[in-house]
């Protein structure tokens, strides 16, 4: 019982550690990346996977996965840009447009999920199949141009020395955990991760918070699509192609437990940062882009294995 | 009688779980070709015995003898393959989607130039099974068959693999009356091949009907084995329950009033029947019955966590609906589950988020949860019912199982609730513990909560109820007060007398 309680705050250093030999490896291996420059400049790249690993925790939390968000970030790109340009809508209109089409996908997503019964794997690997071929149609697979330049501050804008993407990050961060650790919802969410069934002998309608957890995190794919469109200020529609893969690692890597029930967002922040910077440092290494698919897919299966051996371990 | 060959023989039989002594000195011998029903009351000590015999578990004490050889630590592979000790359990280990000859021989195909030999699989298994007295089309897959037949198909299975012991652990459960005959003739069948059944059932009747010896178990002691011919029903029942009731059982305060909840001839698809009772405010009402009679599923119906076919169900007079948990608990019925670690708490939770947890919506302003008057309801819940727990933020996996079941009692009492229904509230819990529970439970019943209380234990049922009520598959057999109320009476109901 002592080992127990011992464990948790020892996940936490592990990341913790992780992530300071990480930097200081890069640090010495190359000479720009711990320059302020740089470390703005990862925390900008990192924002939009930080933003949907927020989304993707409170599924995983639920046991479930979400594989669709790549796709979702894509088609909110040429959405988005799309309703500015073709259509002629303005900024403000035109973005809640587009995050509520990511919120229908997400609602789509859970139903089929929690009321027919699809396992998530597979509702979702179908989504972000049907999506990417959706957002190639829209745009006839050609990029969308002319974005208006006021635009642009939500994914190139700074205030102070602060990108406004990071901002939104760090928001979406104590959002996030406010929701998930003092309002109710948060809580059945912690509980539907470990035990579904005492939480509906609870008298709580499980299969609502199951929806909504997809929806959280095709909403904030959404947001994410939407910062990435005006980072680049062109609807790209082959963006957030093998996302999910960033935020899924980024997630498992920040201690949540891929069956469900544990892990907190201060965790995931450091496995959003843990990612961000490897894919950074290998940049700077000048690592082909072959070796960092390597590299991340073997990284992703380290963080499963060590979670598939504590659990392993505890029983 | 003439002298019977012995084939297997337990000798000193001992199990041990922590805190209950499973299995104390079991001696008993199995005769060749015979068959010998096993009989007791529910952790009487039936299942575990089997378990020992088929290798399932190793016993901590005592020897076994198969056909005169000592045989020990072995597999449930090795008392299969190696010694013809086969069972035949509730669930079966078949491949629905395979056909009856494939699964016969599953591991062990006939082959003809590396490929299946389909034809003569075929033919063998339609000739093992006409042995068997049941002409099926071996071409058939399994998962096409009545559950019957499935059994068949099973029981064919151990005898392919010459088994000179066939184990049933409640044959009959899932079997209609018509298939239950079937059932008999195979046994009767099997006998005559020389192969001894060992027949575990809670149906007295069928152990009258079927079986040469009988032996009872009772608290994990072989109490009598005899030949079935020399004894009675009455016999049988008296000796399973035949104990001391040695629990003391607190004294019994307030007074029963108006009626609360009525169920009106309520049924469900799988298993309940036209079942129709009253409970009463400041009422202990107890269910008895054997496993799988229905009780925990009548719960559930109530709670709406099953759903009802048909049936009314009256609270405070008025009819109602409740086709979910949330519903049920909006009319103030809480539910303590049998399962309490898989049904009952969040076990990575904390005491206090475990208490609130149907109640999140009282303390929460502006959506957020009072973190202050979360602890301050759950420090008075660990007061009032004596939870033992260092704070309110401890992991509820942490606590003594007593413990946890109090914390789920304590989310229904945050939550108001007047009736609660308590599934084994005491399964798995210790002494001390459980007169605690049992305590609570007549505080809660002298302030006028209703009480439905399932139990599997006799003193328990028998101590704590007002009224008895006892199921036997899917029905109610009879209602008790707590004056004419005994184990045999009980126990009858129980198995359908």
């Amino acid at each position: 019982m002592k080992i127990k309680t011992l464990e948790i705050p020892i996940k936490k250093f592990a990341i913790l550690g992780v992530l300071c030999i990480l930097i200081a490896f890069f640090s010495i291996v190359t000479e720009s990346f711990l320059t302020t420059g740089n470390v703005l400049n990862i925390a900008r790249q990192v924002s939009m996977l930080g933003i949907s690993a927020v989304g993707m925790t409170c599924v995983i939390l639920t046991s479930g996965i979400d594989i669709s968000v790549g796709s979702v970030m894509g088609i909110t790109n040429i959405v988005g840009a799309l309703l500015m340009t073709k259509y002629g809508m303005p900024i403000l209109p035109a973005a809640l447009m587009t995050l509520v089409v990511a919120a229908a996908v997400g609602l789509v997503n859970g139903v089929f999920v929690s009321y027919i019964g699809v396992p998530a794997l597979i509702t979702t690997l179908a989504m972000m199949t049907l999506l990417r071929g959706l957002t190639y149609v829209l745009c006839d697979g050609l990029p969308v141009w002319g974005l208006p330049d006021s635009f642009r501050f939500l994914g190139q804008g700074y205030v102070g020395i602060i990108p406004v993407p990071v901002i939104i990050m760090f928001i979406i961060f104590i959002i996030g955990w406010v929701f998930l650790n003092r309002t109710k919802i948060g809580r059945y969410i912690y509980g539907l991760g470990g035990n579904r069934e005492a939480v509906r002998l609870a008298g709580i309608r499980t299969k609502r918070v199951e929806t909504g957890v997809f929806v959280i995190s095709s909403f904030l794919s959404g947001l994410a699509g939407l910062i990435m469109l005006s980072r680049i200020n062109t609807g790209q529609p082959k963006i957030g192609t093998a996302f999910e893969m960033d935020v899924i690692t980024a997630v498992v890597l920040g201690g949540v437990s891929v069956a469900g029930g544990a892990g907190s967002l201060i965790g995931v922040l450091l496995g959003v940062f843990i990612t961000g910077i490897l894919s950074n440092g290998m940049i700077l290494l000048d690592i082909s882009e072959y070796y960092q698919q390597i590299i991340k897919g073997l990284v992703l299966l380290l963080a499963v294995t060590f979670d598939s051996l504590a659990k392993r371990k505890k029983s | 009688m003439e002298k019977q060959e012995i084939l297997l023989s337990a000798q000193g039989i001992v199990k041990r779980y922590p805190g209950v002594v499973a299995l104390d000195h079991v001696d008993l011998d199995f005769y060749k070709g015979e068959i010998h029903a096993i009989c007791g009351e529910n952790g009487a000590g039936k299942s575990t015995f089997i378990k020992v015999l088929t290798g399932a578990i190793q016993p901590d004490a005592g020897r076994i003898e198969m056909e005169g050889i000592h045989r020990d630590n072995y597999t449930p592979h090795e008392a299969m393959f190696n010694y013809g000790i086969s069972a035949i359990y509730q669930e079966f280990y078949l491949i629905p989607a395979l056909t009856i000859a494939e699964n016969l021989f599953l591991g062990k195909e006939i082959m003809k130039n590396r490929l299946l030999d389909r034809k003569t699989m075929n033919s063998e298994a339609k000739a093992l099974l006409l042995s068997l007295g049941v002409d099926l089309d071996p071409n058939r897959p399994v998962g096409s068959l009545s559950v019957a037949y499935q059994q068949i198909v099973e029981i064919a299975k151990s005898t392919y693999q010459n088994a000179k012991l066939i184990i049933m652990d409640e044959p009959s459960a899932p079997l209609t009356i018509n298939e239950v005959d079937k059932l008999f003739n195979l046994v009767h069948t099997l006998k005559a091949k020389g192969i001894t059944v060992i027949y575990i059932s809670h149906r007295l009747t069928e152990i009258f009907e079927l079986s040469d010896r009988v032996t009872v178990f009772r608290d994990g002691k072989k109490i009598v084995t005899m030949p079935t011919s020399s004894t009675t029903k009455n016999e049988l029942i008296h000796i399973m329950v035949n104990r001391e009731l040695s629990d003391t059982f607190p004294t019994r305060k307030g007074e029963i009033a108006e009626p609360i909840l009525e169920v009106k001839n309520l049924s469900t698809a799988a298993l309940l029947q036209d079942i129709s009772f009253t409970l009463h405010k400041g009422e202990v009402l107890g269910f008895g019955g054997l496993v799988g009679a229905g009780r925990t599923e009548l719960a559930r119906a109530i709670y709406g966590a099953d759903p009802i076919t048909e049936g009314t169900i009256l609270i405070k007079g008025k009819e109602m609906r409740i086709r979910h948990p949330k519903e049920a608990v909006a009319q103030r019925i809480g539910l303590i589950p049998e399962d309490r670690k898989q049904h009952g708490i969040l076990s990575r939770l904390s005491v206090g988020e475990n208490i609130a947890y149907s109640s999140f919506s009282k303390i929460s302003r502006f959506c957020l949860i009072q973190m202050s008057l979360m602890n301050q309801s759950a420090l008075k819940m660990v007061k009032m019912l004596r939870i033992i727990t260092p704070n309110t933020h401890k992991r509820v996996q942490e606590l003594s199982g007593g413990n946890q079941q109090k914390v789920v009692l304590a989310r229904w009492l945050v939550s108001d609730c007047e009736i609660i229904l308590f599934d084994e509230p005491t399964r798995g819990i210790d002494v001390g513990a459980k007169q605690e529970i049992y305590e609570l439970i007549f505080e809660l019943a002298a302030q006028g909560k209703a009480i439905i209380l399932i139990s599997s234990e006799m003193n328990e049922l028998l101590g704590m109820s007002d009224r008895i009520l006892v199921m036997h598959e899917g029905v109610i057999t009879g209602e008790l007060s707590r004056a004419e109320a005994t184990q045999d009476k009980v126990l009858r109901l129980a198995s359908g007398e």
